[in-house]
């Protein structure tokens, strides 16, 4: 009870006396604060990103590509395959009772990014009938779907955001042709809000692709189905193809993306914590002498040096969990839900919101209160030792 | 009346460098209960040694310290602490309040070491706050308050957890006269009214002449004895 009482009574007294060296404690919670803002910047970049691919995966859709491609990219499927695949299990008839397999082709071509002004890679999807109701997200929003067998195209309203140039009704030119946009798509939180859509024969034709693919998306009856229908492409010798489930592909390219996003965003982070590191500790040094007679006084008197110890090291924590919250107020109020852009594992880019939750913040804030503990120990053993010599004292 | 406080055969000598310093060599002192001794010496003298050896927050390297019956030379710090918190009110030069609390928060914090429940506490800072007369400060800051006044609040703080003892180091000596003497006058009340013993390190002959008695010493000897 005692040591609770004179522990508490240091720690209010230390608390308090913050505004005595309200400068230096501001620097202090203004670098933690940057320190915090900075990482949380960054997690939620990776995080928003992650969040878009993964959204992007539906459990009962399975994407085949040519066995070792890793994106859609470097894969070729032929209509022969796409043939075979609508053979296998579990695959759902669409409404024309046909089974559901959406062929499709990306080529890359250029934009306009809106940010920087610079050219940067765009997926252009070639898509057949079958391309909305794999992707039940997708929705028009302006205008109306292309017309099969025209040069119409439509955009993806995160690409609209992100890119200049393709708003509806304005006539692009890839290549040799002309295009013109007639309508925007929306599939919230998805990477195919990035691309711009067409018909796939089409894309066939003027860009010299023959009758070949890139992937094939077959909607199956369930996610149960999606083992079975896996399986049947390993084992088909005709098919060389490899089946695996849309989420799962999506999850994979978030992971290798995401982490880059995040292992950029964590040594910068842990290099700027040691400056603020350095920045607590002298505060608190500096609040460690600067009260020296009072805390020799209270040792004098009969005040144990744990109390003193401890009143140090929640000053570090009040300051550091201060910086926190400045950080976190920063980033919520000015990166959540921002708009970015950034190269996918396609190497097209994708637009997604930088998202902060409940799980970046803990890191961050945790990161804040490791440099709060470690910038309060050492002036708090100081602290601590403090003899309580009468001569100090006066 | 019996012994408050006895040293006896004391012996402490600090290290500068790699030279030892000899401040007290066999050094032998009674306390009576109920004593106002005010302790003068020049600079270097040991005046400050002894205080502190005698309010806890030092430790002798051999002999006896008695105080009250009870033998502290062997205390540990925690011991002491615990010790100095139930036995010893402190009353320093510059006043030593904490000046992020008021007048009452200074005087309750001797307290906090206690197991008295706040509404107790709250009633010993009051009664110790009028016996100094400041009681009408109580939510004062000590910036808000003169020398004289902050000294009196470090009083009642001496005073509230009731120690049969008090250890005042210059307590006059950042103050005028005047102020001076009216805190003098507060230690000569505790002394004759409530029985605390008093030991006042002091360079001011004024200011001894309110003990019931002066030790001067030099080099480490109580050289002269006045009563």
């Amino acid at each position: 009870m005692s040591l609770l009482n004179q522990t508490g009574s240091v720690i209010a007294m230390n608390v308090r006396s913050i505004p005595q060296r309200l400068w230096m404690s501001l620097a202090t919670v203004g670098s933690i604060a940057l320190v915090v803002a900075v990482l949380l910047g960054f997690l939620s970049l990776a995080n928003g990103f992650n969040q878009t691919l993964k959204g992007s995966g539906a459990p009962d859709v399975a994407i085949a590509l040519r066995d070792g491609s890793a994106a859609e990219l470097n894969s070729v499927i032929s209509r022969e395959q796409i043939d075979l695949l609508a053979q296998g299990p579990g695959v759902r008839a669409g409404p024309d009772g046909r089974p559901l397999i959406s062929a499709e082709l990306v080529l890359i071509v250029d934009g306009i990014k809106k940010s920087t002004g610079t050219k940067a890679n765009m997926p252009l999807r070639g898509i057949g009938p079958n391309g909305l109701l794999v992707r039940p997200q997708a929705k028009i929003s302006q205008g109306r779907m292309f017309t099969p067998g025209s040069n119409e195209i439509v955009v993806g309203a995160g690409l609209l955001r992100e890119f200049s140039g393709f708003e509806l009704g304005k006539t692009l030119r890839f290549g040799a042709q002309t295009w013109k946009v007639v309508g925007v798509f929306e599939a919230p939180g998805t990477v195919f809000e990035s691309e711009l859509w067409a018909d796939a024969p089409v894309i066939q034709s003027l860009f010299k692709r023959g009758s070949t693919f890139q992937t094939a998306r077959v909607g199956l009856t369930s996610p149960a189905a999606m083992a079975g229908f896996v399986k049947y492409v390993k084992d088909e010798q005709r098919l060389q193809l490899k089946a695996q489930s849309e989420q799962t592909y999506f999850a994979d390219q978030a992971e290798r993306s995401g982490l880059l996003i995040k292992y950029f965003g964590w040594p910068l982070g842990i290099i700027m914590a040691i400056g603020a590191l350095a920045g607590a500790l002298n505060t608190m040094y500096a609040s460690v002498s600067s009260r020296a007679a009072e805390i020799a006084t209270l040792r004098v008197i009969g005040f144990s040096g744990f109390s003193a110890f401890v009143g140090t090291m929640v000053e570090a924590l009040v300051l550091s969990a201060l910086g926190a919250l400045v950080g976190v107020t920063i980033c919520a109020l000015g990166f959540n839900g921002l708009s970015a852009s950034t190269l996918g594992a396609g190497f097209t880019q994708v637009a997604f919101r930088l998202q902060i939750g409940p799980d970046i913040i803990t890191q961050a804030v945790t990161l804040a209160l490791i440099i709060g503990l470690i910038g309060g120990i050492f002036p708090g053993l100081r602290a601590s030792r403090q003899r309580p010599l009468l001569a100090l004292a006066s | 009346m019996s012994a408050l406080i006895q040293l006896k055969n004391v012996k402490k000598t600090y290290k500068r460098g790699k030279e030892s310093i000899t401040i007290f060599d066999g050094l032998n002192l009674t306390i009576e209960q109920g004593d106002f001794v005010a302790i003068m010496g020049p600079s270097g003298s040991g005046k400050t040694t002894l205080l502190n050896l005698l309010g806890g927050t030092d430790r002798s390297d051999s002999g006896e310290i008695n105080f009250d019956g009870e033998r502290i030379d062997g205390y540990n710090e925690g011991q002491l602490a615990a010790w100095r918190a139930r036995s010893v009110g402190f009353i320093f030069q510059f006043y030593n309040l904490m000046p992020v609390l008021n007048a009452a928060q200074n005087v309750e914090l001797p307290l906090m070491l206690t197991k008295l429940p706040a509404s107790k506490r709250r009633a010993n800072v009051e009664t110790a706050l009028k016996i100094v007369g400041l009681w009408d400060r109580a939510k004062h800051k000590p910036k808000e308050l003169s020398g004289g006044q902050q000294q009196r609040v470090a009083i009642a703080r001496a005073i509230v957890s009731d120690p049969k003892f008090l250890l005042c180091d210059e307590p006059t000596g950042d103050l005028d006269r005047t102020t001076a003497n009216d805190i003098l006058g507060t230690l000569q009340q505790l002394n004759q009214e409530l029985g605390k013993t008093i030991v006042m390190v002091t360079h001011d002959p004024e200011a001894a002449r309110f003990a019931k008695r002066t030790l001067h010493l030099d080099k480490g000897v109580f050289a002269e004895v006045t009563a």
